[in-house]
């Protein structure tokens, strides 16, 4: 996974006197599958318009496999796109749809026939191929816009929130049949989508975007962890913030204020004295206590406000002494079968050391 | 390069259109009878036509055409396309189609057609079957105005009015016709300019009992130019740019 | 009766009532008295008869005929030449002048056709405002005679007729998706590729539309011919008011007119099957 396929180099992209995209490096790796995150408006769609041509950058340099496509039309790069809302022929049927990029080139007649009915059968569409495009369901467009682009075996296919229009069943249902199908192809997957949940599913990789900035690349797992900052972690799941304050620093740890106790941290940004800080917790991270744990760890009180079942989980509103919310989940496992709770109940929370996230406040 | 190109000939079909009607008007305040030449301003014209009263008389029967058949064809239009839009019945898209056929339909074929119609009927040619002849061909521009109205917005707003207990015709007098009036307004301007403006059909379906306008001046016009003529059309096309500017801003009104 | 069956009663019928009277009889008529005999005293004898028809085929009107559809034709593919570039620049001008510039077609689309024609002939005539220029401007030395020509008859056509040209292409090529060009870029396809494969096709109603607009007013406009052409020119639409008012066949006429209004039901068919293509329907 080392050759690059897509290199983006100090691209930057205005529109009017809006920023769309700005000094942005990037390089994509061949098989990966990779999902620009981000919410509206971030630039996360410019710069797949980019990547496909349909737009041109105001500086910086674009490579696709090792040439600089800056002055190649949409028609003359390797890439495919599958659209948002699909932007399927409407006055061709299925099959015409799919085999549209393949005639273009001027490939013989068979080669089309074979070549289309594979894909289709592929994405379970055979038998449909006489159908018009507009008597199609929604999943079923879905897969020909699909279908209609990887037929050509671009280098890089580039799906702009190619989800968003399903419901949510068969959104859950296209996101797990697309990964294998990336697996299948081998093509790298450029996947633009402002849902985290289905990012987190499918990617190899992810960037966090905002405000036409790169927040965080890397995994799901680093992106989810260990959010680089404020926004990818609120952007990212729910998530607990927590003012503190530098008090001392000892070797490896700091000890901070935080909700009226004394708490002693890992310090693995090297926060010196006097810093203002957040400490960042999951909701899954904290543990509840019916009593006050009797060691020296801290914890915090509180009272439970409210409980919603959820099946697996229970998420319970804590409110501590301060006044502050603290959202907790509790999964339902053999080792917690008692995590019932009333409200008004007082509770004591606390987590396990090092699975907090520190942040400077700025 | 390319963009002046291109707004060349856009400027290009602009003056295509408008060049021949804008000699006709400053031609119409110029003193010279016969002459191309411009030889000083007048109004001289203009007043000629306001002591015509044959113009005049034609102009008022085309007044009495216009009004009589606007009003009932949008009340008739309006009446149809509510009903294409919420009942379905038997022969619906066929009439709907029909009421498209008609409106595509050559005006040559429609005047005949009447001729013939009024002729075996036994009704005699005049004010009559002229008005019939034009509220028939205002039909269709009302119908398709409102419809397009119509459809342009949410039904749950008519459920709404039936939920909160209007009745069939309660629903249409304060919940649709409101919001459909701007699109009859403009259908009401529009075959009001439409019935104005027909030669074709009224040629065939009145005599000479009962002259219009553009019959008068089509008759004028084939024996060639005259300056009174070049009034009465700068008044006429005047008057077409008032209504079709106040129908667009009617019609443009629904989209804010 | 309940209300709601009065009002939809009422609603119904009185267009049934009107379509069928004022539109679907005089038409049958029609078709009824091409079949018939000409009578000089009552029109027609109620006698069955295909001469009219046959008629229609006599070297004498189908050379009208065959003329006037020709002029008819290139009339229509002059005005679709010119409408379609400017349908598109059109639609790429920015929304708050767009409004204006299209509002100035809408005005000569309702303009009365007869002024407009008439507007013409003080452009054209032989001491007219193009000749001046084109003396003045030392092009020419003798005034042209543009006037009363077939080529006048022509130039009227199209200038009557292009803003029912432009109108519903436009309409059509406005709600173009972008994405659809933007597609067939991505899948590979050139602008030529893109314009006869996407584009053409899915503005086809439009042109269609457009071409019903023009080209069946072309055959029957007969005041052009009377107004720009003297008598020498005739479109069909002469040739049936001069059946029903100076030579008094009215079969020969109707039998005429017939014949122009199946030209209309082809073109309808074509428009019709146009928009099937995209399962769109008329009603939307």
């Amino acid at each position: 996974m080392t050759q690059v396929v897509v290199r983006l180099e100090n691209i930057a992209k205005h529109y009017d006197d809006q920023i769309a995209v700005e000094n942005l490096h990037l390089d994509i790796f061949a098989g990966e599958f990779l999902t620009l995150l981000g919410p509206s408006g971030c630039g996360k769609t410019t710069i797949l318009r980019l990547i496909a041509g349909f737009e041109m950058p105001d500086s910086g340099n674009i490579f696709i496999g090792g040439v600089r496509v800056n002055d190649l039309a949409p028609n003359q790069r390797d890439v495919n796109t599958v659209f948002q809302s699909y932007a399927l022929f409407p006055h061709m049927d299925v099959f015409d749809n799919v085999a549209f990029g393949l005639k273009i080139r001027g490939l013989k007649n068979r080669e089309v026939f074979t070549r289309v009915t594979e894909v289709l059968e592929m994405v379970r569409l055979k038998g449909l191929e006489k159908r018009s495009v507009t008597q199609l369901s929604g999943g079923q467009q879905q897969r020909v816009a699909f279908a209609r682009a990887v037929v050509n075996e671009p280098l890089v296919l580039l799906l702009d929130e190619p989800l968003s229009a399903l419901d949510y069943r068969l959104r859950k249902e296209m996101q797990l049949e697309l990964k294998r199908y990336q697996r299948k192809l081998g093509i790298t997957f450029i996947f633009v989508t402002h849902d985290q949940e289905e990012a987190m599913t499918m990617s190899d990789r992810i960037i966090v975007m905002n405000q036409g900035r790169a927040e965080q690349v890397g995994t799901p797992k680093e992106i989810y962890e260990e959010p680089v900052n404020l926004f990818v972690a609120n952007f990212i799941g729910e998530i607990n913030i927590f003012d503190g304050f530098v008090v001392e620093i000892g070797s490896e740890r700091l000890s901070t204020r935080m909700e009226g106790h004394m708490f002693h941290l890992l310090n693995r940004r090297g926060f010196q004295p006097g810093r203002k800080i957040r400490i960042l917790l999951r909701p899954e991270d904290i543990q509840v206590h019916k009593t006050r744990p009797a060691d020296y760890f801290p914890s915090l009180e509180g009272q439970v406000e409210e409980l919603i079942y959820k099946g697996s989980t229970v998420d319970l509103q804590i409110r501590l002494a301060s006044g502050k919310s603290v959202y907790v989940t509790e999964f339902f496992n053999e080792y917690a079968e008692d995590i019932f709770y009333s409200r008004g109940q007082q509770v004591w929370l606390r987590w396990f050391d090092g699975w907090e996230v520190i942040l400077p406040d700025d | 390069m390319g963009t002046w190109c291109k707004r060349l000939y856009m400027a290009g079909i602009y003056l295509f259109l408008y060049l021949p009607l804008l000699i006709l008007i400053i031609y119409s305040f110029n003193r010279s009878r016969y002459s191309t030449r411009w030889t000083g301003f007048t109004l001289h014209w203009y007043e000629k036509l306001m002591h015509n009263s044959m113009i005049l008389d034609a102009l008022g029967n085309s007044l009495i055409i216009a009004s009589l058949s606007a009003v009932i064809a949008t009340f008739i239009g309006t009446l149809a396309a509510v009903a294409f839009y919420r009942y379905r019945f038997i022969g619906r898209k066929v009439l709907y189609s029909l009421v498209y056929v008609v409106m595509m339909s050559p005006d040559i074929v429609m005047g005949i057609s009447l001729l013939i119609f009024f002729m075996l009927s036994g009704i005699s040619i005049g004010f009559t079957t002229l008005l019939l002849s034009h509220i028939t061909f205002c039909i269709p521009f009302v119908v398709v105005t409102v419809y397009a109205r119509i459809s342009g917005f949410d039904p749950r707003v008519l459920e709404a009015a039936r939920d909160l207990g209007a009745g069939e015709f309660q629903t249409f007098r304060y919940v649709l016709l409101p919001l459909l009036m701007p699109a009859v307004l403009s259908g009401l301007l529009l075959s009001f300019t439409l019935s104005l403006d027909d030669v074709i059909v009224s040629f065939f379906v009145t005599g000479p009992s009962f002259e219009i306008l553009p019959l008068k001046i089509y008759s004028m016009v084939r024996l060639g130019i005259k300056p009174e003529i070049n009034a009465l059309s700068t008044v006429l096309f005047i008057f077409t740019l008032f209504s079709v500017s106040i129908s667009q801003l009617l019609i443009k009104e629904k989209k804010k | 009766m309940t209300e709601k069956s009065f009002f939809r009663r009422s609603a119904i019928g009185i267009v049934f009532f009107w379509i069928t009277l004022f539109v679907l009889i005089p038409n049958l008529l029609v078709i009824i008295c091409s079949f018939l005999e000409r009578d000089p005293a009552h029109f027609i004898r109620f006698v069955f008869s295909t001469e009219s028809y046959r008629n229609l085929f006599a070297a004498v009107f189908f050379r009208i005929f065959l003329n006037s559809f020709k002029n008819a034709f290139i009339a229509t593919l002059v005005c679709l030449l010119l409408s379609y570039p400017f349908a598109i620049l059109l639609c790429r001008v920015r929304p708050s002048l767009r409004r204006y510039l299209l509002v100035l077609i809408i005005i000569p689309f309702w303009t009365s056709s007869l002024i407009r024609t008439y507007a013409l002939v003080i452009l054209l005539k032989g001491n007219g405002i193009l000749n001046s220029l084109l003396m003045g401007a030392g092009l020419i030395r003798e005034p042209l005679q543009i006037l009363y020509s077939d080529f006048a008859v022509f130039c009227g056509l199209v200038y009557t007729l292009l803003p029912f040209m432009i109108l519903p292409l436009y309409g059509n090529i406005e709600k173009l998706d972008i994405r659809m060009v933007e597609a067939a870029f991505d899948l590979g396809a050139s602008r030529m590729q893109t314009f006869f494969r996407i584009i053409l096709p899915l503005t086809m109603p439009g042109i269609i539309a457009g071409s019903i607009l023009v080209f069946l007013p072309a055959l029957g406009l007969f005041y052009i011919p009377d107004i720009l052409g003297g008598a020498k020119s005739m479109l069909i639409g002469n040739f049936i008011r001069d059946q029903f008012l100076t030579a008094r066949d009215w079969p020969f006429g109707a039998a005429a007119s017939v014949i122009l209004t199946a030209v209309m039901g082809f073109m309808l068919l074509a428009y019709y099957y146009s928009l099937k293509r995209f399962n769109a329907k008329l009603m939307e």
